[in-house]
């Protein structure tokens, strides 16, 4: 499946991928409601915040809001999300995001805009498999195991 | 499930009363008016919420209490045609954002008490009743034939019909109504129906079932309000189901005051349950079940009628067992948004006996309560009769609670001879067997047998054996677990004094919902003194009342901790989790729009709270000798019971009593042992009806009803008659 594959040694913060993503999926040119987030430490290392589609929202969306699409991407269905925000903060990187104007959380869907509009090569449409891992853990033993006695 | 089975149905209803409204917005977390349903009269009206409700109810069970102080006079009885059954979410109910945000709140007058009962369920019935307008329904009255209604919030249409029809237990009916209001498969999840079955027809302590449609395994889910009978209410006034229709949940449908405050403090919460659920209870993978070993391992765990507290086979029905039987790997909350997830269920499970033998079901469950109930306390210790018990209450409407105390009682006095095989029509209950307890529940349903004279409950059982069988009353008053004529919930109380007043000195009999208190008092020792104890049954109960005032759950208040909230805290201040106890006054304000601390909070519980103790009072109850505890719940009754736990018993003769008990028959110490333990039972009860603001006869005090602001003329009354 597609992801966006950030290589933050190359990005030069100019953040030119936010503005792309802010346009493209929200029609919009405030920076904070993009699905991509760059953000400068104090001693200057950048780090590049992106979701990887490991789709560990579509488990935890009590509403099944959340979809894996042909193209692999995972995507928020506005009109069934109950803006719980489970997915929010049960996001392994972080990367699923919120703003005062929306009532459901927004995502990248992986759609490349951000990696057009990136001068440095900072960021790759990568082919890649991440699997979901917190529920995983959750799904020890199978039901109906045992019990101890056959009376009926 | 055939479409055309339940087109046919559909097509037997007659619409015998409709009501056209104007669906209108929450605001505020409050719809401003609420629902009266006759089903006698066939009357649908509309009354408004008025600001007094709001400041002095709250909401939730404070409108229920106040809506059925109205609808009632001093007489009225459970299966009088002027009792009703209230319904209402509170104005935090609906929130989605913060888990366990989803609770209906319902009232009624009791079979078992012939008092007023309340009970705290999830699914999603009141989310949805709110979001159609209304912040309460009071269903009155009684039908001449089997009805349902149904309230439509997506047209703004609330009918009466017959539904002469349908099935009659939950498992089967529920579903049939899902799809028949639901206008498309996407529509299913916008459906909630409240029913009991066929169990509450034939018993006092039937349930009534909340309902969820469950996306991914498409089917509906129950959650019950279990205690009190209310279920057997619904049912003698001759109302199959409720159901409601309601719009698409979205997350801002409160109208809250405040949107992003609540959003913030939901994701905190939703933070905290991700980072240390799965290190502190575990309530994601185990539900409440993760109570049975803890419960065992401090002798706890009620077994054989709450004769002793642990077993060694408690292992076959500790939580690692149910965490295999539970179906993992979905967000199992009972509204949306509630990581903590603790519903589960167990998918197709087949079933071994009884009308639907053979058939695979999902069963919701079990809880703990569940667990003890029918398990432990009956000495069975077998998950696969705990599963089979579970989903049949559920179907047939009773509650596991009772269901299990009660067993436990009817076995006691069988292995006792206090009843015989003469008198159970050939059914051996003896602990732990499975067949004949079986039997016994499924005839309780059919209102058959031994079966018809169980399902009345304990305290109508003692009545019954001494007048019919020849009973030594005394004897199955000590045995029999019940207060108030509600069966207990499943804690052996005997070494915590404060657990015995937070299941007796309570409203509506003992259960877990006011106060649990055993560890504080004696596993921790944090509250040693009489004014301790009763400190803890001032502000505990006040506090959890107040998640019934608003429509939420309690258990994302303890069950889920911040990591460093016992650093940070001295015990007993840690015991209330200050920083979620900030989280939840944070809720409400940003919802209303107001600014109260934590201090109004337990006033605002206290209103209700005192309120309902009158309301008890005024129907002949709620006096101090309602509040007495059967001995078994305070102390060994029987030399048996004594001589399990003799080096504690003897211990306390010694040291706390000074008794030189050398040369004492067990018989003399168990008599000296009671009248210690009795004599330090009724010092708490003076404690804390002082504490409290009320007369030694546990009646809320003049100067208490005025502080409260509760000072109504027919409220004084009532107060006055026994000043």
């Amino acid at each position: 499946m597609k992801y966006v594959k950030p290589h933050p040694e190359k990005c030069g913060f100019v953040q030119a991928c936010m503005r792309a993503c802010a346009r493209k999926t929200q029609k919009s040119d405030d920076l904070s409601l993009s699905s991509i987030v760059v953000t400068q430490a104090d001693g200057g290392t950048i780090d590049i915040n992106v979701c990887n589609q490991c789709g560990t929202c579509i488990d935890i969306c009590p509403v099944t809001a959340i979809t894996r699409t042909k193209s692999g991407a995972v995507v928020v269905n506005k009109s069934l999300c109950v803006g719980c925000y489970s997915c929010v903060e049960y996001c392994p990187t972080g990367s699923m995001r919120t703003h005062a104007s929306r009532l459901a959380p927004f995502k990248c869907i992986a759609c490349g805009a951000c990696v057009e509009a990136c001068p440095a090569g900072a960021l790759e449409l990568a082919e890649g498999e991440f699997e979901a891992s917190y529920l995983e853990c959750e799904q020890a033993g199978e039901p109906g195991a045992t019990f101890s006695k056959s009376y009926f | 499930m055939s479409e055309k089975t339940i087109a046919e149905m559909k097509i037997a209803h007659r619409v015998v009363a409709t009501h056209h409204y104007e669906p209108a917005p929450v605001e505020k977390g409050y719809a401003n008016r609420t629902l009266h349903v006759n089903v006698g009269t066939r009357e649908i009206k509309e009354k408004p919420v008025t600001n007094e409700m709001k400041e002095k109810f709250t909401g939730g069970r404070g409108f229920g209490l106040w809506l059925l102080w109205h609808a009632v006079k001093d007489t009225t009885r459970w299966n009088s045609d002027e009792n009703e059954i209230v319904i209402s979410p509170g104005p935090l109910s609906g929130i989605t954002q913060y888990p366990g945000s989803g609770k209906s709140l319902v009232v009624a007058i009791s079979p078992v008490t012939d008092q007023v009962i309340d009970s705290n369920v999830g699914g999603y019935f009141g989310p949805y009743l709110k979001f159609s307008g209304f912040d309460a329904l009071e269903i009155q009255g009684k039908a001449d034939q089997d009805v349902i209604i149904v309230i439509d919030g997506q047209t703004g249409l609330v009918t009466i019909e017959t539904a002469p029809d349908e099935p009659a237990d939950t498992h089967r009916l529920a579903e049939v109504l899902t799809h028949m209001y639901a206008v498309d498969e996407k529509d299913m999840r916008n459906v909630s129906v409240v029913s009991a079955g066929s169990g509450a027809d034939h018993t006092l302590i039937g349930c009534l079932n909340f309902s969820l449609w469950d996306v991914r395994r498409k089917g509906v889910r129950v959650k019950q309000a279990g205690r009190g009978g209310i279920g057997s209410v619904l049912r003698n006034k001759h109302v199959k189901a409720v159901v409601v229709h309601a719009p698409q949940v979205r997350g801002d449908d409160n109208h809250p005051g405040d949107l992003q405050e609540i959003q913030a403090t939901g994701r905190k919460l939703h933070r905290e349950v991700f980072q240390n659920d799965s290190s502190m209870e575990r309530m994601r993978m185990r539900g409440t079940p993760h109570l049975v070993e803890v419960m065992d391992a401090f002798d706890l765990l009620p077994v054989n009628n709450f004769q002793f507290g642990r077993h060694d086979d408690t292992k076959h029905i500790a939580s690692d067992v149910w965490v295999k039987w539970f179906h993992q790997g979905i967000p199992d909350g009972c509204w949306y948004g509630c990581t903590l997830a603790c519903a589960k269920t167990v998918e197709d499970f087949a079933l071994s006996s009884g009308p639907y033998r053979g058939e695979a079901v999902r069963v919701d469950g079990p809880e703990y309560e569940t667990v003890a109930g029918v398990g432990s306390n009956c000495g069975i210790f077998d998950a696969r009769y705990i599963l089979e018990v579970n989903f049949y209450c559920d179907t047939y409407g009773i509650d596991t609670i009772s269901w299990g105390t009660l067993t436990a009682f009817a076995m006691e006095c069988y292995e006792r001879g206090i009843i015989t095989k003469e008198h159970t029509g050939g059914l051996e209950l003896t602990f732990g067997n499975i067949p004949a307890a079986l039997e016994l529940l499924h005839q309780a349903a059919r209102g058959e047998g031994f079966g018809r004279i169980a399902g009345m409950g304990v305290h109508k059982m003692k009545e019954h054996f001494a007048a019919h069988y020849g009973a030594d009353i005394a004897f199955l008053n000590d045995i029999g677990m019940e207060n108030k004529g509600l069966e207990y919930s499943q804690y052996v109380s005997k070494e915590s004094l404060a657990q015995q007043g937070g299941y007796a000195l309570t409203n509506k009999g003992p259960q877990h919902d006011e106060a649990w208190l055993i560890f504080m008092d004696m596993v921790n020792k944090q509250i040693p003194s009489f004014e301790d104890k009763a400190e803890a049954l001032y502000y505990f109960p006040l506090w959890r009342t107040w998640f019934g005032l608003n429509g939420l759950c309690k258990l994302p208040w303890n069950d889920v901790e911040p990591v460093d909230n016992k650093k940070k805290h001295p015990p007993k201040e840690a015991a209330k989790v200050p920083e979620h106890v900030d989280n939840y006054v944070r809720l409400f304000n940003s919802m209303t729009g107001r600014s109260i601390t934590k201090e109004e909070v337990i006033l605002q519980s206290k209103r209700a709270y005192d309120f309902q103790r009158i309301f008890n009072i005024r129907l002949g109850k709620g006096l101090r000798r309602f509040d007495a505890q059967p001995y078994r719940a305070a102390g060994p009754v029987s030399v048996e019971e004594y001589e399990s736990r003799a080096d504690r018993y003897d211990e306390q003769l010694r040291t706390e009593v000074g008794l030189t008990i050398d040369g004492m028959s067990t018989a003399e110490k168990v008599a000296a042992l009671r009248k210690y333990r009795e004599a330090r039972y009724e010092r708490l009860m003076d404690a804390v009806y002082e504490r409290r603001g009320w007369t030694k006869n546990a009646v809320p005090r003049l100067e208490t009803v005025q502080m409260l602001g509760i000072d109504y003329p027919e409220v004084v009354e009532v107060v006055q008659r026994h000043l």
